[in-house]
């Protein structure tokens, strides 16, 4: 952890998550902490259950803590703003009514970030920057999957937020186009040095993308650990490899296995 | 082509079709064909009646048709059932863009569209003629008021089901970057419930044409000047049968112009292009 000492970007303290359903009171994560520095690549990780799109939803403001709170830059966050751009899992998230670059533009104008005329100038840079150059003008509908999720990675990026938080944004891609979108994702990282929150359920994902990972325990989700890793799965001190001794971890206690994918 | 090229392979990879396979696969060429033989149908069976007053001919009523165009008397009374046709479907629509704003902001006013709409919807619009004539008089305002009913309840309905039916993630999407109140509902919920939208538009523009030739028909009897529906009713009084047939098949054509033109081309231009049919 570089950034020890200096202040946190993100402070997510003693946040208890609760939400309705038609029949129960469901409470999704149990006063979690945790603290985002800048340029972190914070993943959060856990099975199904254990709050982590819940929580990244709060961060977003799409949902108040019924206890603790949440700081972006000292500010507590209380409604969904340009600062915290989502990227989702969902193909849908992109306009279908707008070409690639009205997209980027729309976020841009729409948050009065830029006016038009340097919105569309910042939307084509950071098209180009996930290779869509080429697809600027063409409508979601005729692009691939992996294509929509480097759209909606292009329009969150364009925003340059203070954090960029993705919900499990390569979850819905067939295996080898997520390989690729992850090794780009780091492409990109290396380049701008934004500062990430990635909710995922996949350990292979959390060890190759994060800097950080908070392992979160579900029903309701608590925090189990929080690991540093260099991307590389490398040994421990202990004999084992990171994802090991992440999924000793996540099962030690009989949780139920089925709910991590060995994405 | 490229056939036993594979000793494995004994069946056609590609070979063209007969011209009568093609031709019978034209949907727009067989239904030319069947709309021929209706109207040869027609001729042969009125020629056998051989009663102009009861069943004129489809060559009389082609002839009437072209009389009632050239001397401009079909355009008039066209012209005339659709400028009070857009007059009711302009009130109708903002009436509805009020009821689904109120439904949109509030619970009470989804409750209020609903019952509204399951108690209306199935009123025939026309049942509301007498009351319109009680309350507004023999006028233009009571068919407008009947319009404006064929209207409302189905554009409201489908818009504000459209509006249910957009994607949590479109709406998150929205108000992420910073996307409230009116510029919400202009850039997020209209454009993704266009598909419902336009199917209300067109559920309400087919009730609205269907209702007001009727109007008419009741209408005529009293007032001097008329539409399309009025026209129908006149020829009649006067005998001229040719012309209620050449009336009625102008409504037929102005129906199927607005249905396949009009919605069609911005269907096109939209739905189509964004990939977003239903």
């Amino acid at each position: 952890m570089a950034s020890t000492g200096a202040e946190a970007l993100l402070e997510v303290r003693g946040v208890t998550l609760q939400y309705k359903t038609r029949a129960h009171l469901i409470t999704a994560t149990y006063r979690v902490d945790f603290r985002v520095f800048r340029s972190d690549r914070f993943v959060m990780l856990g099975p199904s259950g254990c709050g982590k799109s819940t929580l990244l939803k709060a961060v977003g403001g799409y949902l108040a803590p019924t206890e603790g709170e949440i700081r972006l830059a000292g500010e507590p966050v209380r409604k969904p703003g340009p600062d915290r751009a989502m990227v989702f899992q969902e193909f849908d998230q992109l306009l279908p009514w707008k070409t690639v670059k009205e997209n980027v533009v729309f976020a841009l104008v729409a948050s009065r970030t830029l006016r038009h005329k340097e919105a569309v100038d910042r939307a084509m840079q950071y098209i180009e920057k996930v290779g869509l150059t080429r697809f600027a003008d063409a409508y979601p509908h005729t692009l691939s999957g992996g294509m929509k999720q480097r759209v909606a990675i292009a329009r969150g990026m364009a925003m340059e937020p203070r954090i960029l938080l993705m919900d499990e944004p390569f979850a819905a891609l067939d295996a080898l186009t997520r390989r690729k979108m992850q090794e780009e994702l780091l492409q990109l990282w290396e380049e701008t040095r934004f500062t990430v929150l990635f909710v995922t359920h996949s350990i292979d994902e959390a060890v190759l993308l994060g800097n950080r990972i908070l392992l979160l325990s579900p029903h309701p989700g608590r925090v189990k650990a929080e690991l540093d890793s260099d991307g590389s799965d490398g040994v421990g001190p202990d004999g084992l490899r990171l994802s090991q001794r992440i999924r000793r971890m996540l099962f030690e206690g009989g949780l139920p296995e089925e709910a991590v994918a060995h994405g | 082509m490229a056939e036993a090229t594979d000793p494995e392979f004994a069946g056609v990879v590609a070979k063209p079709l007969t011209a009568w396979e093609k031709l019978y696969g034209n949907a727009a060429l067989r239904k030319a064909v069947v709309l021929a033989a209706l109207a040869l149908a027609w001729e042969i069976g009125a020629r056998r009646i051989g009663n102009d007053l009861l069943f004129p001919t489809f060559s009389a009523t082609v002839v009437a048709f072209w009389e009632g165009l050239k001397s401009g008397v079909l355009f008039q009374r066209t012209g005339y059932s659709l400028r009070l046709l857009l007059e009711g479907y302009a009130v109708g629509l903002a009436c509805a863009a009020l009821l689904t704003a109120l439904a949109t902001a509030t619970r009470i006013g989804t409750d209020l569209l609903e019952t509204l709409t399951a108690m209306f919807n199935p009123l025939p619009s026309i049942a509301l003629l007498p009351l319109a004539l009680l309350w507004f008089g023999l006028g233009q305002l009571s068919l407008i008021f009947v319009l404006v009913h064929a209207v409302l309840w189905s554009v409201a309905l489908n818009t504000h089901s459209g509006f249910r039916g957009v994607s949590e993630t479109l709406r998150m999407v929205g108000r992420n970057y910073g996307l409230k109140g009116v510029r919400y509902v202009t850039q997020i919920l209209v454009p993704a419930a266009l598909p419902s939208i336009l199917t209300g538009l067109k559920i309400g523009w087919a009730f609205a044409w269907r209702t007001l030739i009727a109007a008419e028909l009741v209408f005529g009897v009293s007032t001097g000047s008329g539409g399309l529906g009025w026209y129908v009713f006149e020829n009649k009084n006067q005998l001229e049968t040719a012309n209620v047939f050449a009336g009625l098949f102008t409504v037929i054509l102005v129906g199927l112009l607005v249905e396949n033109l009009v919605f069609r081309t911005i269907e096109r231009a939209t739905l189509r292009r964004w990939g977003m049919e239903p």
